[in-house]
């Protein structure tokens, strides 16, 4: 088995998927001779000809809008937007329509397409290229979000999102593109979209996170060692895994949720009101929430300020352990 | 029966040969003091480029867009403009804001990854570096319809790439120019690239600048490594926007001779040879060589004016380099005219 990074994993995964079912097409801004800035499409133009990888102009609603028209004609689209600050001209398109057509045509039509898209901060980029706008899309009802944390997690989940009949946002955490590697099989295989892992077991408090913090949640577990934590990586926001959420919180009765996105009205706040619905006796201790603060995302001089650090999630992990 | 409703044409200027030749019937109104300043701002904007590509090597920049080869686009079209006007920069205009009053030192710092580069004198209207692509071409001409509503003779003017021609804002934004004849000049730096899609692939419109005709209002090419060719489009067009005659999309022929931004390989997707070819016409040489034939260029001259211009530019990385790190509380600060209560909680947790 290979040892692969997310760049490889994806493409790989992207290269399956193309050789299982010819519907696959891929667009979108230099995906094509260029690879993608990221080089996430990488040498898939030439095994694939220019019909079913393919260049777009400049236009991320005209991308979307049109893979909206081709997903509904049959084929099956993955088209990627260059940045996730850059998915906003193509905010109209996801939210009043590709979210909606299933829906509106009761039925008759719906639009299994994968919007590839890199996300988060921590590669010293300029504006609009760190953010972190997962929750604008996971607050919308028809569209399902994913974020995976490593290159095997990418492959499979994006295998299942391909072959999704409804659209799927896939995040992809551009900080840890090249860091990670990890075995990736080459054979096919999927990841259910909907469930989370559990990435390490622990009985005292259970923390919830995904894409490229969970390392550093990871790495903080990892210096605390009197301490037994539960690190949930939820992979996919919506329809969120509650199941996995809820049988972790009534074993430790102790929360900490860790994202990157500010805090406002983010995920944290959606899993603490589930939280709140459903195992509210469990707790022993208030749920914390260590994210990024409400600002907009500072550039890279003042980006380690915002993106929480270790020590942060450790001063978080403490603050709920001590509680009592 | 089918009757002819309009017939079509779009026309390119030129005025600068490659030899110092040039048009007398279009030579526009400059002094040789205008012409020796549009000079000095090309060399600046060359000199401030090449230390911004190599100290972004040395990784003391972050991600830069380099200007090289489109500095008669971005110099002759700013200096067409009034002190009062307004300018709507994207990401590789430099020069421009430079020319306009925007301190170096800050836009190296900016660069730099330090917002406080973006503190942009209050006597200076330029916007802010847009990097969304095309998406300033809106508030150009909101800030053109709001000087016409409000009787100000002022202009604006926006710049974008051949690339930006493709996104909805570039449609909306030059529809509502031509509706409300606001005062609005688009300069569309066609450097032939987008990343790694040519303008062939952007567009199958011949030219760029007859896309104004749909709109309404005059679009027109420029060799725009020719100075006094987008100089005197810029200022025609500026000129008839004063007059209430309405917008004017302005298109660059012009070329990117480096690699899209530092973090780009243009080798992947383009031909050497191309490149080659564009960098025979430099917008730098031309001038130059025009200037020669003026006679107002000596190698005195020039030897002095480097060094000036050079010593400038290293005098601006220092001060920018000798900046304290920003505060924390500097990415508090300008979300809101009043930080929230959750913000100022956040802000004394970080500080302890
Ligand atoms: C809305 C948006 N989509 C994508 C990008 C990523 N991107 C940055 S520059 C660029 C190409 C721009 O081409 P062009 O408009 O021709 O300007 P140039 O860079 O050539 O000056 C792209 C795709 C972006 N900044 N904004
Ligand atoms: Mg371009």
């Amino acid at each position: 088995m290979a040892k692969l990074n997310l760049v490889e994993a994806i493409n790989l995964g992207l290269k399956q998927e193309m050789k299982r079912d010819k519907n696959v097409i891929i667009l979108g801004e230099d995906v094509g001779k260029d690879g993608g800035v990221f080089r996430v499409t990488d040498g898939l133009q030439k095994i694939f000809g220019e019909k079913r990888v393919f260049d777009t102009p400049l236009c991320e609603s005209g991308i979307v809008g049109t893979s909206i028209g081709m997903a509904v004609y049959g084929l099956r689209p993955v088209c990627e937007i260059q940045f996730e600050g850059f998915i906003m001209p193509a905010f109209d398109q996801i939210i009043t329509h590709l979210a909606r057509i299933r829906n509106r045509s009761r039925g008759r039509f719906n639009v299994p397409l994968v919007i590839r898209c890199p996300h988060g901060g921590g590669i010293r980029a300029l504006e609009h290229h760190s953010d972190c706008p997962e929750v604008l899309f996971s607050h919308i009802p028809g569209l399902k979000v994913v974020i995976p944390s490593t290159p095997y997690d990418a492959k499979g989940l994006l295998a299942s999102a391909i072959m999704d009949e409804d659209p799927v946002i896939f995040f992809e955490p551009k900080k840890i593109y090249r860091s990670i590697k990890e075995e990736v099989p080459e054979k096919e295989y999927t990841i259910p979209i909907g469930k989370a892992k559990i990435l390490q077991k622990g009985n005292d408090i259970t923390i919830i996170s995904y894409g490229a913090i969970i390392h550093k949640v990871k790495e903080a577990c990892d210096k605390i060692n009197d301490i037994s934590c539960e690190i949930i990586d939820l992979r996919t926001l919506s329809p969120l895994d509650e199941e996995t959420i809820i049988e972790s919180v009534k074993k430790t009765g102790r929360v900490l949720i860790v994202h990157e996105a500010p805090k406002m009205f983010g995920v944290g706040a959606e899993i603490s009101a589930l939280i709140n619905e459903n195992v509210l006796t469990s707790l022993e201790a208030p749920i914390e929430r260590v994210t990024g603060f409400d600002v907009v995302v500072p550039l890279p001089k003042l980006e380690d300020y915002h993106i929480p650090s270790i020590g942060r999630i450790i001063n978080g992990i403490k603050k709920v352990i001590n509680f009592s | 029966m089918f009757k002819n409703l309009k017939k079509f044409e779009v026309n390119r200027l030129e005025i600068l040969g490659l030899k110092g030749n040039y048009d007398k019937k279009l030579m526009p109104k400059l002094s040789n003091k205008d012409i020796k300043k549009l000079y000095e701002a090309m060399i600046l904007t060359r000199i401030f480029d090449r230390k911004a590509l190599n100290l972004q090597r040395q990784g003391r920049l972050g991600t830069y867009a380099s200007m090289d080869g489109q500095e008669a686009s971005i110099i002759g079209s700013a200096y067409a403009l009034k002190k009062e006007d307004w300018l709507f920069p994207s990401f590789r205009e430099n020069g421009a804001l430079i020319l306009r009053g925007q301190p170096m030192n800050e836009l190296f710092m900016y660069w730099g990854g330090d917002e406080r580069g973006m503190n942009i004198p209050k006597n200076v209207n330029n916007f802010p570096i847009s990097i969304p692509v095309g998406t300033q071409i809106l508030h150009a001409v909101g800030v053109a319809m709001a000087a016409k509503i409000k009787k100000h003779k002022i202009c604006s003017l926006v710049y974008f790439g051949d690339g930006a021609t493709s996104e909805g804002d570039f449609h909306e934004g030059l529809n509502m120019a031509g509706v409300y004849k606001a005062p609005v000049v688009f300069i569309c730096q066609n450097n032939q690239w987008a990343i790694s899609v040519p303008r062939e692939k952007q567009t199958a419109s011949e030219t760029l600048a007859q896309k104004a005709i749909a709109y309404g209002f005059n679009g027109i090419q420029v060799d725009g490594n020719d100075i006094l060719a987008v100089y005197k489009a810029t200022k025609d067009a500026l000129d008839n926007a004063r007059k209430g005659k309405g917008p004017t999309l302005i298109e660059c022929h012009t070329y990117r001779i480096n690699d899209h931004t530092t973090s780009d390989d243009a080798k992947k997707y383009r031909d050497v040879k191309e490149v080659e070819e564009w960098k025979k016409k430099d917008p730098i040489v031309k001038l130059w060589n025009f200037m020669k034939k003026k006679k107002l260029w000596t190698r005195k001259y020039e030897t002095k004016l480097i060094a000036k211009l050079t010593k400038n530019v290293e005098d601006a990385v220092k001060k920018a380099e000798s900046m304290p790190k920003p505060k924390v509380d500097d990415m508090f600060k300008f979300v809101y005219k009043n930080m929230t209560e959750r913000q100022k909680k956040e802000l004394s947790e970080i500080n302890g």
